[in-house]
Formats: C-alpha cells, sequence, structure tokens
C-alpha cells in the first residue's frame, strides 16, 4: 500500500492538522467572542484581517509568514534574541503558518453562531448572578455547541488540505514538513501517478467524512459574517 | 424598604427621564401603553440599560449614582421577562439551580425546594424548555427567580404572551409571592385586570414619563386618570373575612362600609381580601331599595361626577373610607337628579374576590 515517506507525510498531515485545529479553537473562541460583544469601531478592520487567508493565494500568505519567521523578521528576530530556534523550515512554523490559514474558518463558524445566541439568555444569566466570565462559560460555549462542531471540522480539513502555505515556510522537509499534498505535488512531478493517486484519495476519503459529519449536523453555517 | 431613582436615556426617538421615589412593598405596578416605557425603567432598575444616567437606591444600597454602577449580576434581582426565560440548553431543575447555585442561598436547599412547591412545577423537573407550555415556562421562571431570594422581583409583563386560561393558572401564584416570602414586586402590564387584582402601588407612564402615582385603590378612582374611564373600570374594597353560611353558601365580609356578601367557594375566617367591583356592575337609587334579589347595598355619598362621553357616566361615590366608582346612563343621572354630596344607596350586582 502506502510506502514508508507517504506514511510519514500522511501522519505528519494528520498530527499538523490536530495540532492547529486544537491552537485554532484555544485562539478563535475568545477572538470570535470579543468580535461578537465588542462595541470598539474600529472592529471590522481586525475582522478583515482574519477573513483575508479566504481571498489571498496561501502563497502570498506563506511568503509574509516566512519573511515574519526569519532571522531578519519580527518573530524570527524574537525567537532568535531570546536564543530559540528560528522557526523557518520547522514543523512548528507550519503550525503558526497553518493556524494563520486558517483562522477565518473557525473563527466565522463560532462568530455566527454566538450572535445567534442573541442577549437574552445573556441577560437572563446576569439577573441570575452569573458574571460575564461565568456568562461565557455556561450559556455561550454551551449554546454555541453547533458552531464548535463546524468549526472544528472545517479548521480540521482545511489545514489538512493546505498546499502553498506549506510549501512556502515548509521546504519540503520529510518527517518535519512535508506534509501530505506537497508528497503529492512530488510524486506528479515525477511522474509516480499510482502513489500520487492513492495518496490524494486517501486525503478526498479524509476530507468527504469530516465535512458530512458536518453537514449531517444538520445546522446551517455561512463563511460570511452577518 | 424603599425604591428612590431617576433616570434619563435616550433611545432613538425616544425619551425617558423619570424620577421614581416610592416605598416598595408588596406589588408596585408600573402601567402604561405600549412604548410608554415601562419595560425600558424595568430594566434600568436591573442595570440592564448599560447607556443610562441616573441614580438608584434600593433601601440603603447604592446602586447606581454619577460614580457607580452595579452591574446587574451584582444586584440581588430576579427578573421574569415576557418570554424567552429559561436557558434552552439546561432542563428546569438545571434551570431553577442557575441562579441558586450563584446566590446566598445555595448552602441550603430551602428557598429552591419552597420555590418549586410555591409555583408547583415538581411533575416537570427533568424536561427541557422546548417541551414546555408557556405558562409553564413562565413559572419555571418565576421559581427560578424566587430560589434565589432577591430583595426585589422584577416582572415584565410576565403573563402578556399567554392566553386568558393560562393566565389564570398563574396569578393566583403571583398573588402568594409577596404574601408568603415578603419579596417586593415591581410589576410592569398594560392589563388592567392585573393591577386591579395585584397591584398595592401604582405608577402611571405615558411617553417616558410618570403621569401619576399612588396607592392602587386611588388610583383606580381618581376622575382625572385614563383608569377610572375604561370599560373595564373598577374600584376595590380590602375587607376581612367574617362569617360562612353554609344554607346558602355565602361568604359575609367586613369592612369599614359595611357588611358584604358574596357567593363562591368558602373563605378562611379572619382572612384579608380584595374584593373588585366593575363599576357598571353598580346602579343607584335615592331610596333604601326593597323587594330587590340585589344582596349588596350601601349607604353613599356621592363625591365627583364626570361623563364619559357617549351616553355614558361615571359617578364616584364614597362609602365611609372606601372609594367606588358606578357607570350609570347620564339620563339617569338627569332622572336622579344627582348632584355632588347627595345621599344614595348603591346596589352591588357582582363582587369578585382574590386573596
Amino acid at each position: 500500500m502506502f510506502s514508508e515517506p507517504d506514511l510519514i507525510a500522511l501522519s505528519l498531515t494528520l498530527k499538523l492538522a490536530l495540532l492547529s485545529t486544537f491552537i485554532l479553537l484555544i485562539v478563535g473562541t475568545p477572538l470570535a467572542w470579543w468580535l461578537t460583544v465588542s462595541r470598539w469601531p474600529l472592529k471590522f478592520v481586525v475582522e478583515t484581517v482574519i477573513a483575508l487567508p479566504l481571498v489571498l493565494p496561501p502563497t502570498v500568505l506563506g511568503f509574509y509568514v516566512l519573511i515574519a519567521l526569519g532571522p531578519n523578521g519580527p518573530i524570527g528576530g524574537f525567537m532568535e534574541l531570546i536564543g530559540a530556534r528560528s522557526f523557518a523550515f520547522t514543523f512548528s512554523g507550519l503550525v503558526f503558518g497553518s493556524v494563520l490559514y486558517s483562522l477565518p474558518f473557525v473563527v466565522q463558524p463560532l462568530q455566527n453562531a454566538f450572535q445567534a445566541i442573541g442577549s437574552r439568555p445573556f441577560e437572563v444569566a446576569a439577573t441570575l448572578g452569573a458574571s460575564p466570565l461565568d456568562r461565557f462559560f455556561s450559556v455561550a460555549i454551551p449554546l454555541a455547541k453547533p458552531g464548535f462542531i463546524t468549526a472544528t471540522a472545517l479548521g480540521f480539513a482545511h489545514t489538512m488540505g493546505e498546499f502553498g502555505v506549506a510549501l512556502m515556510i515548509g521546504g519540503s522537509i520529510p518527517g518535519e514538513t512535508k506534509v501530505a499534498s506537497i508528497a503529492i505535488y512530488e510524486h506528479v512531478e515525477a511522474l509516480e501517478y499510482d502513489r500520487a493517486h492513492l495518496l490524494s484519495l486517501t486525503l478526498l476519503a479524509f476530507s468527504f467524512i469530516v465535512l458530512a459529519i458536518v453537514y449531517s449536523s444538520r445546522r446551517r453555517f455561512s463563511l460570511i459574517p452577518s | 424598604m424603599s425604591i428612590e431613582g431617576q433616570f434619563q436615556l435616550q433611545k432613538g426617538k425616544f425619551k425617558l427621564d423619570v424620577d421614581l421615589k416610592a416605598p416598595v412593598e408588596g406589588v408596585t405596578a408600573l402601567f402604561g401603553p405600549s412604548g410608554s416605557g415601562k419595560t425600558t425603567l424595568l430594566r434600568l432598575i436591573a442595570g440592564l440599560e448599560l447607556d443610562s444616567k441616573g441614580s438608584l437606591k434600593i433601601g440603603e444600597e447604592i446602586w447606581q449614582d454619577d460614580q457607580e454602577f452595579l452591574p446587574a449580576h451584582k444586584r440581588r434581582i430576579g427578573y421574569v421577562f415576557q418570554e424567552d426565560n429559561l436557558l434552552p440548553h439546561l432542563n428546569v431543575k438545571g434551570n431553577i439551580e442557575y441562579g441558586w447555585k450563584r446566590s446566598s442561598e445555595k448552602g441550603t436547599t430551602k428557598s429552591l425546594q419552597q420555590a418549586i412547591e410555591l409555583l408547583g412545577i415538581e411533575e416537570l423537573l427533568s424536561r427541557k424548555p422546548a417541551t414546555l407550555s408557556g405558562g409553564e415556562r413562565q413559572r419555571v421562571a418565576i421559581a427560578r427567580a424566587l430560589a434565589t431570594r432577591p430583595k426585589l422581583l422584577l416582572m415584565d409583563e410576565p403573563l402578556a404572551a399567554l392566553d386568558r386560561s393560562r393566565k389564570e393558572e398563574i396569578l393566583p401564584f403571583i398573588d402568594s409571592i409577596h404574601r408568603n416570602l415578603e419579596i417586593a414586586v415591581i410589576y410592569v402590564t398594560h392589563a388592567s385586570d392585573e393591577i386591579a387584582r395585584l397591584a398595592d402601588h401604582l405608577f402611571l407612564m405615558e411617553n417616558g414619563r410618570f403621569i401619576a402615582n399612588g396607592k392602587i385603590d386611588n388610583m383606580l378612582t381618581r376622575l382625572d386618570l385614563p383608569l377610572s374611564h375604561s370599560d373595564e373600570a373598577e374600584s376595590i374594597v380590602d375587607a376581612d373575612v367574617r362569617e360562612y353560611d353554609a344554607t346558602y353558601k355565602l361568604n359575609y365580609l367586613d369592612c369599614a362600609a359595611g357588611r358584604f356578601t358574596v357567593s363562591g367557594n368558602q373563605l378562611r375566617i379572619g382572612e384579608s381580601v380584595r374584593l373588585r367591583i366593575a363599576a357598571r356592575d353598580v346602579s343607584l337609587t335615592l331610596e333604601p331599595p326593597r323587594n330587590t334579589s340585589i344582596l349588596n347595598i350601601f349607604p353613599a355619598t356621592v363625591d365627583k361626577l364626570m361623563p364619559k362621553g357617549g351616553s355614558q357616566m361615571t359617578v364616584r361615590l364614597k362609602m365611609a373610607d372606601h372609594l367606588l366608582l358606578s357607570r350609570i346612563t347620564r339620563k339617569s343621572v338627569d332622572n336622579l337628579g344627582l348632584r355632588e354630596g347627595d345621599i344614595v344607596y348603591a346596589q352591588i350586582k357582582s363582587v369578585a374576590v382574590f386573596s
């Protein structure tokens, strides 16, 4: 079936998707909540920046992330300053890029779900003695459950399928940054169509299953914030 | 306990400007047409309107002034909204415990048990809100608020979304709140029958302002206010249950004006009850009537006459220290030659009793 390098690429892809999704939820949930409740007039700028990966060529995003991570970039420079290894061409850098790249796919369903709750349940909770933080955990999170299902599935599937960002920051180092989508590309370049088929079919099946889970939960979601 | 508040709030075209000062005991009703600012005022008291300017003092506690704004979750209130009160992801028990767990009552289940019993919702505890009827949902919401033992229970038209029979199902529960638990209630409504039944003190609102306030019996019979002019105009008399006549199945109740005879179920002797008398059920004669089927006849003085428009006239009577409204035709007033100060006999055709 799969060759050894392909298995490594697949497991790396899975590891990247799981880790990125986890970080995306940790980062995306408070961000989506803040976007829902904030009355800051310049909030739309933040919303626009988060939405950029929806329309930007992944290579553009990847290019800027690469610059930022490099020794002269703000993040790379900081890493160097504290004596840490640079992120560029590492798995960590790949995770960083993936999180940025998939952020709108997590933040927007969550933001929609939070908005759909409306103000009443929060007012009810407040009159019953729940503080704002308490209301977030006891009302917002449980009532936004469909949004979390959508966000998790989309974040996961989207990270699994990324190519451009991985190519720019990753540099195709086996076991470190060579994910399945890049392995497929290299197989095709080398005219190894059988192996490209196998990997492609695996990704296709995986994405289908993940998305089918979302749609079977019969919750409508929209990627465009209302 | 007293409430002292002053609020200004601008919401688009609507402007609210009120100066609230009242003893809060029993049920204080905020009454007025839709859009008069009743709900907004209630939300201001609860701390749910964040852009408000003003001050609020409940008893000795300052909830809002120029420097301070006590957030809603720190105010000891219960709030019952018109609808959508229940947290949809929790069952009835979860909803009731939500407030109780966050209140100073959490150490003991007494208030929790009492609230559940008082509202009769033992059977509903494991149900989800979506499976409850509108009336059941409101009962759960009231119980949930009571379980936290609030200082002040704020109710925003809690019955407006319900049909008549559901309303009747809940009214006795609301009636019993301040008597059994001694929790002060502020009750918003635009239904005049609810205020006659529940309120002890009444604030009339219009266009974001108070137009009058006072004790309920005075407010119902003030001829300069709209309540006395409606077709459902009524007056109330507080009376004590004295005797029950088992032969005729009649209750005898005493008030300053004399003895009322009221049919219906046996009332508890010694209990204080509120009698509601519709103005259109009160007719007048100049002589003490004899050979009449009407049991409740009282001498009274004509206090004030006010044309209602059309053929009708509203007559306010003084009966000892009670004020009573009578709705008769203008023609009858002329036939009897009624004038202020005249002595008449009020024949009361029917009386509704509320304990």
